[in-house]
């Protein structure tokens, strides 16, 4: 059934409900085993329909945003893992990506390529919590623990790569904070060739499965029109088929001279946009993920990894806006510099979760708890990410 | 009064014993969960971890038995218990082996079916009597799927029952043989359905997965329980993990021989004094052994699966499972009118069966080493970490 028809059919319930009353209000969240986080829905349901929804954020709202504007740009680094701790590097790129197309800083080579091995890795850990969280919500706890094992390999090479695990502060204005020797790059070559055989593995655990694809397909279904209307970004809204990827699109780094395809949903079993199709795009984005991080380590050179940038930097007057591609959809930063002070006058993160959770109130509707808990994993939503 | 001491002193064993066996299923299936999971699981407390659920005993013993302001306390209290003697008095007229059984009852299948009622009762009071909306969604649900699912279950033990011609588990187990080609599952194809839908049934009945969307923790937190705490908690816990034991034991002795073991037994053989006491510790073995299998089928379904929704759950059940039970119990009786026992028809379809199931199994291990050749995965069959 799709949600369409279900809400047809919820209809005239609706009605009756509202008259006898028994509609039932209760709290999802923030302390529930799947609102990934702090999130909170309030949920009134009508037996296991939801009649209608408010979602609500804010829990973790740690005005990080603000934060920046009392330290100097180059303090406000660490706080930006903290923006997305799944995806950290992603967020210390978006950042550095924008202070330096502002103050004009060149970046030498390797350090644009180790900064790309970082992210790419990055968005794989990040996209192995995805469809990892995903069966356990769906109440299958095996694959959760098989993508997590896998992550942890990831956080080991991480821990050689940034010297830390999570939340890895590695970006600096101008380069990256330390460098790799080959044996980095060969233990990641070999990681790589486990991966390909373990993610093909995982698919045919979880992506093959009869009920998994049941619970899935024809759930929460987002057409492309509605996303762009959601503004989603990112794996959510190229599973609703439309092809937008920043990397393609607007390249930054070295994305231009990559080969990789973007996948895009294509309803394989149900309709354009479903929760599946969020699943399978992400199975095949990290596919993409190990076919660039391929070409990166044959094209990375020897080099120094970062560039001369001023002890206080101070950036001209006005402001700038610049975007990456992050695990969850466009991530932007708009920084506003009143060219005086070391500190920003203000910076706006836009985030790619916190577009998705526009969709919740409308898309839950007619939806039975079960499928709301589907949807909501399905959009792979970080909470520190909604709320920053 | 002396007979009701005796009875007394057998019912504490009996209720000790599954007790036992309840908690050490908990151990066992946290083990078989780690292996699965590419981790460990529990093995400090004692060797291999094996009394572990004595810890877990202690310190649940241990918490305060909290209950809510506003729960409905007397039936929040005697939840638990109903749901514990639900699933623990299914197992007394259950054969162990030729004399190791509570009580021979004739009315044996029917008595268990009425008794498995007792859980629903339970799990609907304390999802009520909570007071909590996520654990009254997990008490409507839980007594949705359980009466549902008793249906197609009845269809299926029917089956057994037309061929037995009894009700009773002795007399059922007797009417199977020891070897393969006598058990009941592979008679014929009615009755290798009617296994297929009871066993699901049971998963369905027994709240696991992918059937336990009454206690669905990512969706309703712990659905029914989830306001227990401490020991009441734990009956609960121990009432799941000894249904295990109720499920196996049903289906390997309606469906796979039982306790018989290896040599034809007839009811006059099985008179005390001429049977000896070694085929009674042999066939007890023999029908824990099938237990256990089927104990680890469903341990493996439960970490391998994710739960279906509500209205699929009711689609199987309904739709495919009822139609079909009620083909089966329709088909058995044909089958058992036009082919009698020991006719060549009867025979060829036994060992037909019997081989499919073989080959059935061969299939699945050549599938398994060649997944393990296509990934490249290395064994690590040590159980002892």
């Amino acid at each position: 059934m799709t949600s369409a028809t279900r809400e047809k059919e919820l209809k005239p319930r609706v009605e009756i409900t509202q008259i006898s009353g028994t509609e039932i209000e209760v709290n999802m969240g923030p302390h529930h085993p799947s609102t990934h986080g702090v999130i909170r829905f309030i949920l009134f349901i009508d037996g296991e329909i939801v009649v209608r929804a408010v979602p609500d954020v804010g829990y973790l709202h740690r005005s990080i945003e603000k934060i920046a504007e009392s330290m100097p740009y180059s303090f406000f680094m660490p706080y930006t893992d903290r923006v997305d701790y799944v995806a950290a590097i992603n967020c210390n790129l978006g950042y550095a990506l924008a202070i330096e197309a502002m103050g004009g800083l060149e970046v030498p080579e390797r350090a644009t390529w180790l900064r790309m091995i970082g992210v790419e890795l990055n968005r794989i850990m990040s996209h192995l919590v995805g469809v990892g969280a995903l069966p356990l919500d769906l109440g299958a706890f095996t694959p959760f623990v098989h993508a997590l094992r896998e992550r942890e390999h990831m956080m080991d090479l991480l821990e050689i790569l940034t010297g830390t695990r999570m939340n890895n502060n590695y970006i600096r204005f101008g380069g990256v904070c330390q460098d790799v020797d080959d044996e980095f790059l060969k233990k990641l070559e070999k990681y790589l060739d486990h991966f390909v055989l373990f993610l093909e593995e995982y698919d045919r655990l979880i992506g093959t499965n009869k009920i998994f694809i049941e619970r899935l397909k024809n759930v929460g279904i987002v057409s492309g029109e509605k996303a762009l209307s959601y503004s989603f970004s990112g794996p959510n809204l190229r599973a609703s088929g439309i092809g937008l990827d920043l990397r393609k699109v607007d390249p930054y780094c070295f994305y231009n001279d990559m080969k990789f395809d973007v996948p895009v949903g294509k309803g394989i079993k149900g309709t354009v946009g479903d929760s599946f199709d969020r699943y399978i795009v992400r199975i095949e984005e990290m596919a993409e993920c190990e076919k660039i991080l391929r070409q990166i380590l044959s094209k990375i050179k020897e080099g120094p990894i970062q560039s001369k940038v001023p002890k206080k930097l101070v950036l001209p007057a006005g402001e700038a806006y610049h975007h990456t591609e992050s695990a969850r959809g466009e991530l932007g930063y708009h920084i506003i510099s009143d060219g005086k002070s070391a500190s920003p006058y203000r910076i706006k993160i836009r985030t790619g979760s916190f577009a998705s959770m526009t969709s919740l109130a409308e898309i839950f509707k007619g939806m039975m708890v079960a499928d709301v808990i589907a949807y909501f994993a399905s959009l792979d939503i970080v909470a520190p990410e909604v709320d920053r | 009064m002396t007979q009701f001491i005796y009875m007394f002193i057998f019912a504490v064993i009996y209720l000790l014993s599954i007790a036992v066996a309840a908690g050490f299923l908990t151990v066992v299936e946290r083990r078989i969960a780690g292996r699965m999971q590419s981790r460990i699981g529990p093995n400090r407390v004692g060797p291999q971890g094996i009394v572990q659920w004595i810890a877990d005993a202690v310190k649940a013993l241990q918490k305060e038995d909290i209950i809510p302001t506003d729960a409905h306390s007397f039936l929040f209290k005697i939840a638990p218990y109903l749901v514990f003697m639900g699933v623990f008095l299914t197992l007394v007229p259950i054969p162990f082996g030729a004399y190791t059984l509570m009580e021979n009852l004739d009315t044996g299948i029917f008595y268990v079916l009425a008794m498995a009622s007792f859980v629903v009762i339970g799990v609907m009071m304390g999802g009520w009597a909570s007071n909590n909306k996520w654990s009254l969604l997990g008490g409507m649900r839980s007594a949705a799927q359980m009466i549902s699912y008793e249906v197609p279950a009845a269809l299926a033990v029917f089956v057994v029952v037309v061929m037995a011609g009894t009700l009773n588990f002795q007399k059922i187990v007797f009417s199977q043989g020891a070897s393969p080609v006598d058990w009941y599952v592979f008679r014929n194809p009615f009755a290798f359905i009617a296994f297929n839908i009871f066993f699901i049934a049971a998963l369905a009945e027994g709240n696991r997965v992918p059937f336990d969307i009454p206690e669905a923790e990512s969706e309703l937190v712990s659905g029914y329980n989830t306001e227990y705490s401490g020991m009441r908690f734990l009956f609960f816990f121990l009432a799941e993990w000894g249904n295990l034991v109720v499920i196996g034991a049903l289906v390997s002795t309606l469906f796979f021989g039982g306790w018989n073991f290896w040599f034809e037994y007839t009811l006059e053989f099985s008179v005390p004094g001429r049977y000896p006491i070694r085929f009674e510790v042999l066939g007890f073995l023999w029908f824990l052994f099938k237990v256990s299998i089927f104990v680890f089928i469903i341990i493996w379904i439960r970490w391998t699966l994710p739960r279906l929704r509500i209205d699929q759950l009711m689609d199987i059940c309904w739709k495919y499972m009822v139609p079909i039970g009620l083909f089966a119990s329709i088909g058995i009786l044909l089958w058992m009118y036009f082919v009698p026992e020991k006719s060549l028809a009867d025979t060829i379809m036994r060992y037909s069966m019997t081989s499919f199931g073989g080959l059935t199994i061969l299939y699945f291990f050549y599938r398994v080493f060649q997944n393990l050749r296509v990934t490249k995965a290395k064994i690590y069959a040590n159980p002892f970490v």
